[in-house]
């Protein structure tokens, strides 16, 4: 019970990871980018390509596939993304799709279509044991890390002058343009930012998500799932849904192993259709 | 009658005539089937894709439901078509063709009630998530369905107790076509009446359409379930054709796919489903004889490249096109050109 606890969290931890990047997207430009997870793999295979193939350290690979993908990101904001931000939504879902079914051929032609692992470093592997669970060395990591960013992001969005900048942009772009906050800037910053964790996540995930060219398809759905479930106006609801959504998932595999991933796709209806602003919204934002 | 219903009768009656240009479109889809007996295969899945993208541009291009879910009911009368055949429930193609388009449509009245409420995402997340759910349980019953192997061993008997399946695809191709059209003149029915009209009221302001008396979610309601009857038709006719079912037929790639085909097509007009699923088929044949593995990839350029132009351009050429196209054909036919009746709908 602890052990599908502790798994979950981390699991959770992961995804929030992942996701978060997804939320400001979705809450500052109201753009809906289907191809988040893209970036997420591009931050995998950046790991697999340096640790596996150079030999460079796992430490050193997992800043550098955040470091990769945020200039990753970036530019692809500055050259396509800035196109398409007030375009309906229907052009931002066609359009980032393509772009998931674009990255999807491009890694299976270039990386193989196989399943890719990192190397993870000897000392990492194996568990403790606590009070008789078992607790995997990595998924510890996991939690630490992904800990720490998670109050790292907060302090920045609650304490810096960017992070209040960024509210404010989220709260009412208009306003906030008028007050003299380059909203444009600002989101292009967040966005590389959001990339470059996503990427960082990838990185990360590839030993318990798994990482091979299909890797944006599997999971945007997930992504989704925390961002409409914890609403796109602060960072505690896709933290919340997210450690919601991972400790579900793995108690639903482990207990009702037949209904697999429906229990999940159940709640999110749901929950959709009882608060359609997500569950942990505040209860009205315009 | 009073002089609006008057004026509004008219004005349909006025849109709803057969333009020469949509005879000729027919003629020649109806003329291919001897014109091209090499390529029945193709056009049977042509056909079938064309059937599908109408009834997604019946949500989205006239009642501006954006849905990624479109597969849930294409996938699910495509099983029940087959797992009817499989097991001798119904025999007969064309009455287990319309139960399963029934079924579907089931499915489209239950699940339309949760695509009333929220934002294009919250509509977009609940159409993903419930055809995403039929994946899961296709995936999961396999005794029944086949899971990732495949519906196996259907056999569809003789339309009509006459005309068999043969595997040249002749008899398939004609028996779609014949489905298509059908199909299509309903649906040419539904958007030309005074219910079509209304919809497109709601898709322009559906604040504004409640204010003139529309129930704006009893026509949501009906239009979607009518849509994933179109689907569920779809769905059956895929099945059928190749007597094979597999989890493909409920995958986010179909209802991605699907979009591409109206987009090329367009929006908002009927025959958008129909030109977007002949070019997308055969881009896609082109396509993947050059690169078998990776025509994705150029699938995904198409989309980013038709966003980054624009859509309305490109539905621009269409309209210039098809402008150029009536009035040539009135000319040769010697008779005033009927443009009203051509031009696409905009809400």
């Amino acid at each position: 019970m602890l052990t599908i606890l502790f798994d979950g969290t981390a699991y959770g931890m992961l995804l929030f990871v992942l996701a978060c990047g997804l939320s400001v997207t979705l809450g500052l430009m109201n753009f809906i980018n289907l191809a988040h997870g893209a970036f997420a793999m591009a931050g995998g295979y950046c790991t697999v390509v340096l640790v596996n193939r150079m030999g460079v350290p796992f430490w050193l690979g997992l800043p550098l596939a955040f470091v990769v993908t945020a200039l990753l990101g970036g530019l692809l904001e500055r050259t396509l993304y800035v196109h398409v931000y007030a375009r309906p939504h229907l052009d931002q879902v066609l359009f980032t799709i393509g772009l998931v079914f674009m990255s999807v051929a491009a890694t299976d032609y270039v990386m193989g279509s196989s399943q890719q692992f990192i190397q993870i470093p000897e000392s990492l592997q194996g568990q403790f044991n606590v009070f008789g669970i078992g607790m995997g060395k990595y998924r510890l990591l996991i939690i630490a890390i992904c800990g720490v960013l998670t109050l790292a992001l907060q302090l920045i969005l609650s304490k810096t002058r960017f992070g209040s900048r960024l509210r404010a942009a989220v709260d009412d772009q208009r306003v906030a343009r008028g007050l003299g906050i380059n909203v444009g800037a600002v989101f292009g910053l967040t966005f590389a930012f959001g990339s470059g964790l996503a990427g960082l996540g990838g990185a990360l995930g590839a030993e318990i998500l798994g990482l091979d060219p299909t890797f944006p398809l599997k999971y945007m759905i997930y992504f989704l799932i925390v961002v409409t479930v914890g609403g796109t106006s602060s960072i505690t609801g896709p933290f919340l849904a997210s450690i919601l959504l991972g400790v579900g998932d793995v108690a639903g595999k482990y207990y009702v192993p037949t209904l697999g991933t429906f229990v999940i796709y159940a709640i999110m209806i749901a929950v959709l259709i009882l608060r359609p602003q997500g569950l942990f919204a505040r209860s009205s934002a315009r | 009658m009073t002089q609006v219903a008057a004026d509004v009768a008219s004005y349909l009656k006025r849109r709803a005539r057969w333009s020469p240009l949509e005879i000729a479109f027919w003629v020649f889809a109806f003329a291919s089937i001897w014109l091209f007996p090499q390529k029945h295969l193709i056009l049977t899945e042509t056909a079938i894709l064309a059937l599908f993208a109408l009834s997604l541009d019946l949500i989205l291009g006239y009642a501006g439901i954006i849905s990624l879910g479109q597969a849930a009911f294409f996938g699910l009368a495509g099983y029940f078509s087959g797992l009817v055949a499989k097991y001798g429930i119904i025999n007969d193609p064309v009455l287990a063709l319309i139960c399963s388009g029934l079924v579907a449509a089931l499915l489209g009245f239950v699940t339309s009630f949760l695509v009333l409420r929220g934002s294009d995402l919250t509509r977009l997340m609940v159409t993903l998530g419930v055809s995403l759910m039929l994946g899961e349980v296709a995936n999961r019953y396999s005794s029944l369905t086949g899971g990732a192997d495949g519906l196996q061993g259907v056999t569809i008997a003789p339309i009509f107790g006459r005309f068999a399946f043969d595997i040249y695809g002749h008899t398939a191709y004609v028996y779609c076509l014949v489905v298509l059209f059908i199909c299509f003149l309903i649906a040419r029915r539904i958007v030309y009446s005074p219910f079509g009209l209304s919809l497109r009221a709601v898709k322009g302001n559906a604040l504004r359409a409640a204010a003139v008396a529309i129930p704006v979610n009893g026509r949501l309601v009906a239009i979607y379930t009518v849509s994933a009857f179109f689907a569920g038709i779809a769905g059956a006719l895929l099945t059928q054709t190749t007597a094979f079912c597999s989890l493909d037929v409920l995958s986010l790639n179909r209802s991605a796919d699907l979009l591409l085909v109206l987009i090329i097509g367009g929006t908002g007009y009927l025959y958008g489903g129909l030109i977007g699923a002949v070019i997308y088929k055969f881009m896609q044949d082109w396509i993947a004889s050059l690169t078998p593995q990776y025509w994705q990839f150029w699938i995904g350029f198409m989309l980013v490249l038709i966003v980054l132009v624009g859509r309305e351009r490109i539905s621009g050429w269409n309209e210039a096109l098809r402008t150029f196209l009536v009035q040539l054909a009135s000319r040769v036919l010697g008779r005033k050109p009927a443009l009203s009746a051509a031009a696409p709908d905009r809400g």
